[in-house]
């Protein structure tokens, strides 16, 4: 069973993601770049996505969208390609759209996301960086709206103590 | 945990610059146990009383702790709702990832199936 995901903020406005899993690189590419592939792993509890266009090329865009089973309210993401360097690395703008949610991020600056693959001993380690516009977007972009449903029962400082050292 | 304003979100950024260090991380797991006077929090450490001094400093003006300034040694205690503000925003974030990516454990072990052959090796 592979690593849970870990979390770090390099700097004020990021957040990164790592993990690894138990297959090549070009898989793990092919998971994150083909819409039929993306459609079946990306995304959010009783949440279906909906929609998985994706051109993915230099300047190529994409829409994501997901719909909840609960009510059916929709909400997504979208943007454009900057940097696509298979199957290595991929960069993309992520501007949010909030759709049925009634609430959002501050409007401006999209957040751009990395992606970085590598591998060794058919293990691929991913790291995904996301860097806000702000401090303020970061921050808001994880909220009740969304993580509604989740149940932490966690001993507080035991799980930080463990993720900070 | 809706999240707007500067003052959440500096309140977060003080949370987290506070628990980037190992001594002031090891302060807190202490005082997880109980509340303790500046003496006792400092015994652990080879430091000075001053550069303990300095580390509570930051993580009161984080929140995370607070003096009880009648008692005559001033004992500090821990502020948990500050940390849970801090651990519960970072396990959100990780929390959303990894449903996904165990999402995302299932499809690749599905693609990398193979059928049944003769001399089948799986990884």
């Amino acid at each position: 069973m592979p690593n849970p995901a870990e979390v770090t903020l390099p700097s004020d406005r990021e957040v990164r993601v790592t993990r690894t899993f138990n297959a090549p690189r070009q898989l793990v590419w092919d998971a994150h770049t083909r819409p039929e592939h993306v459609k079946k792993w990306q995304g959010y509890d009783g949440w279906d996505m909906s929609v998985a266009d994706m051109d993915v090329r230099v300047g190529g865009k994409y829409k994501w969208q997901w719909k909840s089973r609960e009510d059916g309210k929709q909400f997504g993401f979208f943007g454009t390609f900057t940097e696509v360097d298979g199957p290595s690395k991929i960069v993309h703008e992520q501007y949010f759209d909030p759709g049925d949610l009634g609430f959002g991020m501050p409007e401006g600056d999209p957040c751009i996301v990395s992606l970085e693959l590598s591998e060794q001993n058919g293990v691929t380690t991913l790291v995904c960086n996301l860097k806000f516009a702000s401090k303020e977007a970061r921050d808001g972009a994880v909220s009740t709206g969304m993580t509604d449903g989740m149940e932490h029962s966690y001993s507080r400082l035991d799980d930080l103590l463990k993720a900070a050292a | 945990m809706q999240l707007d304003g500067y003052a959440t979100s500096e309140r977060l950024d003080l949370t987290f610059a506070a628990l980037a260090d190992p001594t002031r991380r090891a302060i807190l797991a202490r005082l997880a146990t109980g509340a303790a006077t500046v003496t006792e929090l400092g015994e652990p450490f080879e430091m000075s009383q001053p550069a303990i001094s300095k580390h509570l400093k930051v993580l009161e003006r984080a929140g995370l702790i607070s003096m009880d300034v009648d008692a005559q040694r001033r004992p500090r205690k821990l502020e948990p709702q500050r940390l849970d503000e801090a651990v519960e925003w970072i396990e959100r974030y990780r929390e959303i990832f990894e449903q996904s990516y165990q999402r995302l454990d299932a499809l690749l072990e599905e693609l990398q199936a193979k059928p049944p052959r003769r001399k089948r090796t799986r990884k």
